[in-house]
């Protein structure tokens, strides 16, 4: 092995954004048959770097060589020709084609398309063998899981004969019981001698499969090492550049009167798809109840149901009173009105307007508030001054209050999402993916935010498809799937399996 | 950071618009044999050079000013109302009725009705298209421009029906009283030694015309309303979070644009034609548009993109008049400076943003 060429090699690769450094001198070699982690916070470097390499952008400086041989990669098209295949977070699959289809999209040899999928279809069945990947090749791909969908992805690459495979956030769409399936499949390509470089900032993850870890901070590659020898908690610092509380500190809850009542609340969509069905939940003041799930089974539509802005049939009351689902009263002024403020899980697209400044987006959705209006103009030095004083105790940077919100880092909107709503006192606060996109420093005082509300003997709803948040954050956990909840458990007297069972649509009594 | 700091954002851009527009423009007055510079003296000379232009360039620019706030309000919530036009004749038809049907003792009392009816006749032909788009989701920039034809063709029936003094041949209204007659510039600055050409159009509602632009101004960056119209423009999925109801902000938005653009009204009809002819508006709603535009929907980008457009019009027929350069290059350099300020705006602005990027290349973020 040690005398074998590196599958990749990069040398002194720097990429330049304006004045913003992506990528700062960064070498890295790549055992063939390895798993090799790179790991980092949101924009320290790994896409750009991995666009680099799948020939996205052009690095301003540096080289790259595949199995030894120098290789200039102008466009994604010499990326396949070198043997690389990617697969994105997102996945670029035709919703409406087959399985077939989508794996000779781009790929066909001559006009006529039946040829094309005749071969593929014996090429895929060989894969399938050796890999063991299996997926109905005339399926259409609107209709399988998220799971098969991502096999489809790692397919298209096999197929286009890629040696090294490149997997940006794999798992994050993924119940864990798929991620383990997943990681199954990555140790098979091993084996089978391909070469995989997996992108995460899940520390777990790391740990679990790869051979070696870099690690990235601010555009340099600031170590790398064998995984065997390293810790979640020296990986954590080496991210971050300081010692990281990986775990929550909290004392037991002390629940109080019942704060949110929901009783068979049903959403049906306009499709006529049930998105909820009959859900029954509590929430007390002094707790905080986490509701664990993949994405996309129902969560979302609670969160908008309870905030106001989606119709629903059943009954929510807070503070024991009604709250209207329909019509008049169900929107988000009127329940802040009613002491529930709501950090939504999109804060791009819902908690902040992204073009405007920062006290604009502290007074959005309270800019009816006295404090911020003098007569019938609004008081923009009062929002401005109060914007500062809630930049500096949520340590906002920079704190400056004129700046638009899409120039603050993600950690940083939302912590002026969190201190408008935390700052209203609201009685019964529903959070959706507080640290989706956050840095792990931010995440640490998130975490501490939402903590200390609770103590404050807050009602506190929370959302998140990272179980092991979910976990250290809440005192009890309410698992969500095809818009049921499966069942609920205390976080001391359950685990990720058992969880993950419920996520995956196994009910209680079986798992 | 905005790559673009926000003084070279509403000035150089605009600017460097507008020289490109002009080296075309005078690449073409070449074309055809004509000498720029001299083209470019007779039309400042035509627009400022005298009382007489100056009051048909404020004249032309109070009307671009009415039309072009009437989009950037609509523009603020990102509706593109297209139908200034269509609601400027509506309102033409409302200063009309208002001033035809009721003897009025004095022109104030006349004008504040006539600026109601010609509001409330344009706010109405814009509230069809926006409760349809509101409530029905039908694409407001298609009704809108619908809705220009079948308000030239309501007026028209007006007219020709309904309006037309009996025995007339001419398709407008009847001459309005002499009571309702504004004051011209020339009434206004006579008072103060001031020697105003009597022969031009330019009257009193310039000053409401400006009036308007400090009232948007309020309106849009000052009021609760006004923040809650952009926040709606901005992001409407955020604006449903917090509860700002869509149907309100886009009923409300085109409301107030169809008013404006009906307010022109009392410029145009009263100020100037003193009755309602076909078509009185020749496009000055559709004008309003590019003046939007080129002013970044900013009230005070308004009034300089009208006062502009007012030059081009005023020197623009100055130019025909005095020159072999036909009546319709005045259109091609209107068009040429439209193009340069509202359309081709990112060809000015990347090149500009890469000058900047590197400039603060030392600048850490």
């Amino acid at each position: 092995m040690a005398n074998e060429a590196p599958a990749i090699e990069l040398k002194g690769i720097s990429k330049a954004f304006g004045p913003v450094q992506a990528n700062k001198d960064i070498s890295i070699r790549v055992m063939p048959g390895t798993i090799h982690g790179i790991i980092g916070e949101n924009g320290a470097g790994k896409s750009t770097l991995m666009s680099i390499l799948y020939g996205f952008y052009k690095a301003d400086a540096g080289e790259i060589f595949i199995s030894g041989q120098k290789t200039t990669i102008p466009d994604s098209q010499a990326a396949i020709a070198a043997g690389i295949g990617m697969v994105f977070q997102h996945f670029k699959l035709v919703e409406n084609f087959t399985v077939l289809e989508n794996i000779v999209l781009g790929a066909e040899d001559g006009g006529l398309l039946r040829p094309s999928l005749a071969k593929a279809r014996k090429t895929l069945e060989e894969l399938e063998q050796e890999y063991d990947l299996k997926v109905d090749p005339d399926a259409i791909i609107e209709q399988i899981g998220v799971g098969a969908q991502q096999r489809v992805e790692i397919l298209k690459a096999l197929y286009r004969q890629a040696n090294i495979l490149i997997l940006d956030e794999p798992t994050g769409v993924l119940t864990p019981a798929e991620a383990d399936q997943l990681f199954r499949i990555l140790g098979r390509l091993r084996e089978e001698g391909k070469t995989i470089i997996l992108i995460t900032h899940k520390l777990r993850e790391i740990m679990e499969i790869t051979d070696t870890v870099s690690v990235m901070r601010r555009g340099e590659m600031t170590a790398t090492v064998k995984t065997s020898e390293t810790s979640p908690e020296e990986l954590a610092e080496l991210m971050v550049g300081r010692k990281v509380l990986l775990q929550v500190d909290k004392t037991p809850a002390q629940p109080g009167d019942v704060i949110l009542d929901v009783k068979n609340l049903r959403v049906v969509d306009e499709m006529g798809v049930e998105r909820l069905r009959s859900i029954d939940l509590q929430v007390r003041a002094g707790e905080i109840l986490g509701i664990a799930g993949v994405a996309g089974n129902g969560q979302s539509e609670l969160l908008e149901v309870l905030g106001g802005y989606m119709d629903a049939t059943g009954e929510v009351r807070v503070n024991g009173t009604l709250m209207p689902l329909t019509g008049a009263g169900a929107d988000g002024r009127s329940r802040r009105e009613s002491g529930v403020s709501h950090v939504p899980e999109d804060r791009q697209r819902e908690g902040l307007i992204m073009d405007f400044a920062a006290w604009e987006n502290v007074a959005f959705g309270y800019h009816d508030d006295a404090a911020y209006n003098r007569g019938v103009l609004m008081d923009n030095s009062a929002v401005r001054a109060d914007t500062e004083a809630k930049m500096e105790r949520f340590d906002v940077r920079p704190p400056n209050p004129a700046l638009a919100a899409k120039n603050f880092s993600g950690g940083n909107q939302q912590k002026i999402v969190l201190a408008r709503e935390i700052e209203r006192n609201p009685d019964l606060l529903l959070i959706g993916q507080p640290t989706r996109g956050v840095d792990i420093g931010a995440i640490e005082f998130i975490h501490q935010q939402i903590v200390a509300l609770r103590d404050q003997g807050k009602a506190i709803l929370l959302v998140s498809v990272e179980l092991e948040e979910i976990l250290s954050l809440s005192d009890r956990v309410a698992v969500m799937f095809d818009g049921q909840i499966m069942g609920e458990r205390l976080p001391s007297q359950t685990d990720e399996k058992e969880l993950g069972l419920l996520m995956a649509g196994v009910s209680g009594e079986a798992a | 950071m905005d790559v673009v700091p926000k003084w070279a954002e509403v000035t150089l851009i605009p600017i460097i618009s507008l020289l490109l527009a002009a080296i075309f423009s005078a690449i073409v007055i070449i074309a055809i044999g004509e000498d720029p510079l001299n083209a470019l003296k007779i039309m400042v000379q035509g627009a400022f050079g005298s009382t007489y232009g100056w009051g048909y360039t404020l004249y032309y620019a109070t009307n671009f000013m009415f039309t072009g706030l009437a989009f950037a309000v609509a523009f603020h919530a990102s509706l593109f109302n297209i139908g200034g036009e269509g609601q400027a004749l509506l309102g033409g038809l409302g200063v009309a009725l208002v001033c035809l049907l009721v003897p009025w003792p004095h022109w104030t009392i006349a004008l504040l009705f006539a600026m109601i009816g010609g509001a409330a006749f344009g706010a109405l032909w814009a509230a069809i298209p926006a409760w349809l788009q509101a409530k029905r989701g039908s694409h407001i920039v298609i009704t809108t421009i619908m809705f220009n034809f079948i308000g030239a063709a309501v007026l028209n029936y007006m007219l020709v029906n309904v309006l037309k003094p009996k025995g007339s041949q001419d398709p407008a209204t009847a001459r309005f009283a002499e009571a309702v007659h504004l004051p011209t510039l020339h009434d206004i600055l006579a008072p103060f030694g001031i020697a105003f050409s009597k022969s031009t159009p330019a009257n009193v509602s310039l000053f409401i015309a400006l009036a308007a632009c400090v009232l948007v101004w309020l309106l849009i960056w000052r009021t609760r309303l006004g923040f809650e119209i952009r926040a709606f423009g901005k992001s409407q999925s955020a604006a449903r979070y917090a509860g700002i109801s869509g149907v309100r902000i886009t009923m409300i938005a085109m409301l107030i644009s169809g008013g404006l653009a009906g307010l022109m009204a009392i410029n145009n009809v009263m100020g100037e034609a003193e009755r309602l002819v076909l078509n009185p508006t020749e496009g000055a709603g559709f004008l309003g548009i590019a003046v939007a535009l080129m002013g970044r929907s900013h009230p005070f980008g308004v009034f300089l993109a009208a006062i502009l457009f007012g030059f081009l019009y005023q020197g623009g027929a100055e130019l025909a008049f005095f020159t072999s350069i036909p009546r319709e290059m005045i259109i091609v350099i209107q068009a040429l400076v439209i193009m340069f300020t509202g359309a081709l705006d990112n060809m000015v602005r990347m090149p500009l943003e890469r000058i900047f990027l590197a400039l603060r290349g030392k600048e850490v973020r």
